[in-house]
């Protein structure tokens, strides 16, 4: 049984549908992605999945229970984790503060100060900064506090939107370095949406190409970054 | 010198007033982006229960004048308990079923809200009948709401504490400005720790800044806007408690009295900025200054009962050169 079952998902703006009938499956232990151009309703899929939006048809199941109905905070307690499109850093708050709400509702505080620990040996970007506004930070700073915040909700199932957004090719780089040893240290699947194809389909196990609101492909990663549909649509070989 | 100090008094007693109004809408502000505009009228129930509570309830339980001496701050808990539980169902049951609607509709529905209570509260019934052939006889317990004025009981003696000059300029700082200043002052400062040092009060700035990203923290985003509302209508239960002790005549409850004190609160939270909490202590003081040092001192020049010019002139000057408030954050554009 995957760990997270999407079927047949269909969500609307309004009257407008930005998801007609999505599917995916995600493994336990798998990094998978989700890839795809401006629009075609990659944001729109995570959204649904933290349930900020509300599908108007098809089902969400993780670990075999159904959560399209769930609120956000019922479905992070759950153990879905979300670094949201743009980040969603809390400028107003300090650096540790936003640290302390990734772990918002979590109860065990031993485990709180261990995974806290093990975030900043990852970010010690952020260990130099932790009494500082997060809204002061650098884009890859606060991406990096983006993952950081939702890797302290010790999360089964993280969700990234979009974390190689508007960095530096050099950030980029090590941010996909910390989602691959997030999986190895931590064991945490996650569904990765992305741009940037190309990086993407190096560091996922399985792959997903949403166009314009349905699967349009979808096979292991190293497959379709192959495969010349792929190519030529979004790695840019011709 | 004397005349300075009763002004300075007044001015920071009803500064503390309009204060600790103005924190309520700026709460509710900087989490939903919308004026309560019925958070006036949670003021006035704050001052209705509490006159409730000492002229019909007391009474009732076989407590008679003088009141005893813990009459004052129950009194105070009442109306902090049935302010907290109004501000509580008019979030559940007027404003969350707007949640996605346009801002507007909210507003809208806030004014409806207001003109709910300001009329319902004109209503006068009996709750339960009078007794005289009990022992001791118990009055009838009537909702004391009704379109007359009525006085607020002593609930606490006021006396001088300092008295300044002689003759026509004297100056007293009276145990009822001490008491109201110093309950105003408390009540801001337990809300400053609340917001700034506890797990909820970080979930309420939270959720202020950006309520998806909250939700996605796993914060209870209801629960935190149901407490902002709870929050911000014990703090007006206060103002309307303490304003009826300064003041005692309690006024019906769509008197223009309370209609201006809702409206320069609310001054004052746009003055300070809104959405900032100390932004709203301050306005409140400042609004407050320019409201009783014109009258008592622009009076010879422009003459007197000009009071209400006074603060809308301060909002004028103040939005002219900061058009987001003393503290409030500049605009801006989210990239």
């Amino acid at each position: 049984m995957p760990l997270l079952e999407v079927r047949d998902l269909c969500v609307k703006y309004g009257a407008i549908p930005a998801l007609h009938g999505l599917s995916l499956s995600v493994e336990a232990g798998q990094i998978v992605t989700l890839i795809g151009c401006n629009g075609a309703g990659k944001t729109t899929t995570l959204r649904t999945i933290s349930g900020l939006l509300r599908p108007s048809g098809g089902s969400i199941t993780f670990n075999g229970a159904p959560i399209h109905t769930l609120s956000t905070d019922g479905i992070v307690r759950l153990g879905i984790a979300q670094a949201p499109e743009g980040r969603g850093i809390f400028g107003n708050l300090t650096v540790d503060e936003n640290l302390s709400l990734g772990a918002f509702a979590r109860r065990d505080r031993a485990g709180i100060a261990k995974d806290r620990e093990w975030a900043l040996q990852l970010f010690p970007r952020l260990r130099e900064r932790l009494r500082q506004n997060a809204g002061t930070l650098s884009g890859g700073e606060q991406q990096m506090l983006a993952i950081a915040r939702s890797v302290l909700a010790r999360p089964r199932l993280l969700l990234l939107d979009e974390p190689s957004l508007g960095l530096a090719p050099q950030i980029v780089q090590t941010i996909f370095h910390i989602i691959r040893t997030i999986r190895e240290e931590r064991g945490t699947t996650i569904l990765l949406v992305e741009q940037n194809a190309h990086m993407a389909l190096h560091t996922a196990d399985y792959a997903y190409v949403l166009e314009v609101g349905r699967i349009a492909m979808h096979g292991p990663a190293a497959r379709l970054a192959a495969s010349d549909a792929v190519r030529k649509a979004y790695l840019g070989v011709a | 010198m004397a005349d300075l100090l009763q002004i300075l008094t007044m001015a920071v007693t009803v500064g503390s007033l309009y204060a600790l109004i103005a924190l309520g809408y700026t709460m509710v502000y900087g989490i939903l982006k919308f004026i309560n505009f019925a958070h006036s009228d949670v003021v006035v129930l704050g001052a209705w229960g509490s006159f409730f509570f000492a002229a019909a309830l007391l009474p009732r339980m076989g407590f008679g004048t003088p009141l005893p001496w813990w009459a004052g701050g129950m009194a105070l808990l009442f109306a902090m308990a049935l302010c907290g539980l109004t501000g509580f169902l008019i979030e559940r049951f007027a404003y969350r079923p707007l949640r996605g609607a346009p801002r507007l509709n909210v507003l809208i529905t806030a004014i409806g809200v207001s003109l709910f209570l300001q009329n319902a509260g004109q209503l006068q019934f009996t709750l339960v009948r009078g007794d005289d052939t009990a022992q001791p006889p118990a009055p009838a317990l009537r909702l004391p709401f009704g379109t007359q004025p009525q006085r607020m009981p002593t609930l606490l003696p006021d006396q001088d504490l300092l008295v300044i000059g002689e003759g026509q300029s004297t100056a007293r700082l009276g145990s009822l400005d001490v008491v109201i200043i110093a309950t105003a002052l408390a009540l801001m400062v337990l809300l400053d720790l609340l917001v700034r040092r506890t797990k909820f009060g970080m979930a309420m700035r939270a959720v202020s800044f950006n309520t998806d990203s909250a939700a996605l923290m796993g914060v209870p985003v209801n629960r935190v806007i149901s407490m902002t509302f709870v929050l911000g209508a014990v703090l007006a239960a206060a103002a309307g408690f303490l304003y009826v002790l300064k003041f005692p005549t309690v006024q019906q409850t769509a008197h223009p009295t309370w209609v201006l004190v809702g409206l320069k609160a609310f001054v004052a939270a746009v003055v300070g900025g809104i959405g900032n909490l100390r932004g709203a202590v301050l306005g409140g003081f400042l609004i407050a200054f320019a409201e009783q040092f014109g009258e008592s001192y622009l009076q010879k020049y422009l003459g007197s009962g000009l009071k209400d010019v006074y603060v809308f002139s301060a909002l004028i000057l103040v939005l002219l050169v900061r058009p987001t408030g003393i503290l409030g954050s500049p605009l801006r554009e989210k990239v």
